[in-house]
């Protein structure tokens, strides 16, 4: 019952964002498919992190991965807009898959502080390797342009456009992971998380586990990329760096740790707090407004991450839950006892 | 004069029911007692509470007639209690003689404390060849030799024991509690022995304590225990 | 070859700088078993203390002294008010507010003094000594290599020889035990922290004046490099620091002179993928215990 309810539930919350996106300008509305490119990343990112307790700082880079396949394939396909999207898609899938399986291979042999520093390490590689690989430097790759199609564009405008774009690729990419993880699949990962030696001992590898959910947890977020590549029609390893990736990471802990509804929340705030701080410090006077400038927004975020953590380790998931009555809580946010 | 008492004390884990259920007991100056019992009986977490690794949910520890309920347990040892805990408590990445010089720091200066450790090693002889061997190296034997070293070294007023005889030969076993019994008898150190080994504790204890589902059942001299045999086939399974 | 004597030797000061701060990030795991994510943000916040006290003064080892003092006081502080909070055996949460801290230090910086890089000068010269004709180490390069060598043999010896070193030690791998035995050990985890940012303050007030400039991302690459070095030398290993620091350092400066300095971000990653998908906990890693 449940099983079925899932893909039925992720299409009337997409028709409802679709309808959302007629009450939005179009400044608004580019917004919107950034925080769906976010929140794409930062299920699979929660997902990770709370059902089998690896940290990734290096969730950017995956996005990235992702929008460079969508760029290269996209450009490569030549035929009408939707073939154009499946390819860049399909492309997005495959780079972001593999990079996923790549380091979930290195993910199942290590413990929390070296996964950590090699996802670090690999986040700041990023510039490296996009001067180093042939996918244009610091400029990065453009992505073809999808322009409205033509039985709508009486209609709505192009931000609007990749807004729906944006919630629908988030949707593809975000339901198949909410049913992996209602499934046997999380059920596996929450033994592997809760004990290592006794999965084993019934017949769970953890290795392949740990492997698996790295690469479940990398292809929503290469999506992610892809939508971001669809909204500004190019990718570049600037955008891609330290600040953002710790961006992604404030979104799944304010949003409680392995809640999807929770890492919507999270992904809504990261996008669009930044942009309300700037607005406001734009009032404050020139000097001032220099130094607030992107900076107090960063500085909220990390007091937010640091009391969330200390206080309310479930997160803005938590405290929904509070207002939805006493719903039973079918999965728990394991932010402690992770691993040891 | 009274070394250690608890009165009315009452552990438990989260919030299960009680482990240790309104327990009284009171240790003499230079007493040795064996603390009885069964699996589950509640002897662990009762040494665990008078030092204070487990917090209590009510009731009182006196050490030397000074509650004890506020202080952490780095104090309490400070203040003359030691605990030998069960199984590995050597700090196996540290060698024999660290160990051994970690048993003495807050209570010796630096002069003492190298008398007291050769002290202990001319007590037990296995331990001296083995100085610089690491921890991890040494046998179930001879790291119970030297958690009891260590302990012992800090000249304590009372000392907790947690099942000393576990996974050893039986030789060895009455080779630790021998010295343990001398020092004992040779310091007026006051000893609360944890061990399942019922035989073996009551060889050394002049009086044994039996515990059951955490509370004292029996509280008599260690003859007249060993000779009881309906209290022997209730609680201590034999 | 003088190109190799010189990338050499600059290596090597640039290996004792990451080699310290990486020793840094292993006191505090040893001491508290979190990877402090931190250390940077703190440790720079050190060096804007030394650098105000220097502009004050006119004193270069009066801002030293101020860098290291805030640096310790900031350790303390960080684990007093926050990493005590956290419970025991639970690394993750650790590193988030970790990373919290990080964003509020940084952001708190850059609010407060403004972004612009401040130069900072070195108390000696930067122009290398010419030894036969080869440019070798500069002055500062030598002072650095002395000051780095100087603390850390300094922490070998408070560690492994004194009765406090045996204590942090003992609470670090056991501290039930250590408790059992009268070490006060939360006194000991806070010492270490105090020790720690303190070391890590002086490998960022060393290095900043070989780069462009103070400013609150100044020591951002040297915390992911040696926090690269760490992990490959073993997270518990102060011996496994020193020697994947100096290593790490001279594969830095010789890639940088010969290929190019893009590429050295990306031969530390190879470097520490390759180590980690050979030997999963460092190269020299205690061994793991058993699980089953």
């Amino acid at each position: 019952m449940r099983r079925l309810s899932i893909p039925l539930r992720a299409l009337l919350i997409t028709v409802l964002a679709i309808g959302g996106t007629f009450g939005l300008d179009p400044f608004r509305n580019y917004q919107l498919a950034t925080a769906a490119a976010c929140f794409a990343a930062v299920a699979g990112l929660t997902v990770l992190v709370g059902l089998t307790g690896q940290l990734s700082l290096g969730h950017a880079v995956l996005m990235a991965s992702g929008g460079y396949g969508f760029a290269f394939a996209a450009s490569a396909a030549t035929g009408p807009a939707i073939l154009v999207l499946a390819a860049g898609l399909l492309g997005a899938v495959a780079v972001s898959g593999l990079l996923g399986l790549l380091l979930g291979l290195a993910a199942a042999r290590l413990r929390g502080p070296y996964l950590a520093g090699l996802t670090l390490a690999l986040v700041i590689a990023l510039p490296s390797a996009a001067n180093t690989l042939p996918i244009g430097g610091d400029q990065g790759l453009r992505a073809p342009f999808l322009p409205v199609p033509e039985a709508l564009t009486a209609l709505i405008a192009v931000e609007q456009w990749h807004a729906w774009l944006a919630i629908i690729v988030a949707a593809l990419a975000v339901t198949p992971l909410v049913m992996l993880r209602s499934g046997r699949a999380g059920l596996r990962m929450r033994a592997v998380l809760d004990d290592e030696t006794a999965s084993r001992l019934s017949g769970v590898d953890p290795g392949s586990v740990k492997t698996g959910a790295f690469v479940a947890s990398a292809v929503p977020a290469g999506l992610g990329g892809a939508i971001l590549a669809i909204a500004t029609q190019q990718v570049a390893p600037g955008g891609y760096g330290l600040a953002f990736s710790l961006l992604l990471v404030v979104a799944a802990v304010v949003g409680g740790l392995g809640s999807i509804g929770g890492a919507a929340i999270g992904s809504v705030l990261v996008v669009f707090f930044p942009w309300v701080v700037d607005e406001l410090v734009a009032a404050a006077p020139t000097d001032l407004g220099q130094r607030l400038d992107g900076n107090l927004a960063v500085l909220v975020f990390g007091a937010v991450i640091v009391a969330v953590t200390v206080l309310w380790p479930g997160g803005a998931a938590r405290l929904l839950d509070r207002f939805l009555a006493a719903r039973p809580r079918r999965f728990a946010t394991p932010a402690t006892n992770t691993e040891r | 004069m009274t070394a250690l008492a608890c009165h009315d004390l009452t552990v438990g884990y989260g919030d299960g029911a009680p482990v240790i259920d309104g327990l009284t007991l009171e240790l003499g100056q230079g007493d040795v007692v064996a603390l009885l019992g069964a699996n589950g009986a509640g002897k662990t977490t009762l040494l665990r509470a008078l030092t204070g690794l487990v917090p209590t949910r009510s009731g009182r520890v006196e050490l030397g007639g000074r509650e004890l309920a506020r202080l952490s347990t780095e104090e309490r040892v400070r203040r003359g209690l030691a605990l030998v805990p069960e199984g590995r408590s050597v700090v196996v990445e540290l060698t024999v003689d660290e160990n051994l010089r970690l048993g003495g720091l807050w209570r010796h200066k630096h002069k003492a404390r190298k008398a007291a450790v050769e002290e202990m090693y001319a007590l037990f002889e296995p331990l001296a060849r083995r100085r610089d061997a690491a921890g991890h190296t040494l046998s179930g034997g001879e790291r119970q030799m030297l958690a009891l070293a260590r302990a012992l070294l800090a000249r304590p007023d009372v000392l907790l024991l947690d099942e000393p005889s576990l996974g050893l030969a039986p030789q060895v076993t009455a080779q630790l509690l021998g010295v343990l019994r001398e020092s004992a008898a040779r310091t007026g150190l006051t000893v609360l022995l944890a061990e399942q080994n019922v035989t073996s504790a009551l060889s050394v204890a002049a009086r044994g304590v039996v515990l059951s589902l955490g509370s004292v059942v029996a509280d008599r001299s260690a003859p007249e225990l060993a000779a009881d045999p309906a209290l022997r086939h209730a609680y201590l399974g034999f | 070859m003088d190109r190799f004597v010189f990338l050499f030797s600059a290596g090597l000061a640039r290996g004792a700088v990451l080699a310290l701060f990486a020793l840094s990030l292993v006191i505090v795991w040893r001491a508290a078993r979190v990877v402090n994510f931190a250390q940077a943000a703190l440790a720079v916040a050190a060096v804007y203390a030394a650098f105000a006290v220097t502009a004050a003064t006119g004193s270069y080892s009066a801002g030293l002294a101020a860098g290291l003092a805030s640096g310790a006081l900031l350790g303390a502080l960080a684990e007093r008010g926050l990493m005590r909070r956290l419970g025991a055996n639970a690394p993750l949460p650790g590193i988030i507010v970790a990373i919290g801290l990080v964003m509020v230090v940084q952001a708190g910086l850059a609010i407060g003094f403004g972004p612009e890089h401040r130069p900072m000068h070195p108390p000696f010269s930067q122009r290398p000594f010419v030894i036969g004709g080869v440019p070798v180490l500069s002055p500062y390069d030598l002072f650095t290599l002395i000051a780095a060598g100087v603390v850390m043999g300094g922490l070998a010896l408070l560690f492994n020889r004194s009765s406090l070193g045996l204590q942090m030690r003992a609470a670090a791998f056991a501290p039930e035990t250590a408790r059992l035995l009268g070490v006060r050990v939360s006194r000991m985890v806070t010492l270490g922290w105090t020790l720690a940012v303190a070391a890590a303050s002086l490998a960022a007030l060393l290095l900043v004046p070989n780069e462009l400039g103070l400013n609150p991302h100044a020591a951002d690459l040297l915390f992911v490099n040696a926090f690269a070095v760490a992990v490959i030398g073993g997270l518990d290993s102060p011996a496994g620091a020193l020697i994947a620091g100096i290593g790490v350092g001279l594969l830095g400066s010789l890639v940088t002179g010969y290929v190019s300095a893009s590429a050295s971000p990306l031969a530390v990653l190879a470097l520490l993928t390759l180590v980690l998908l050979v030997r999963p906990g460092g190269l020299f890693a205690a061994k793991e215990a058993r699980t089953a």
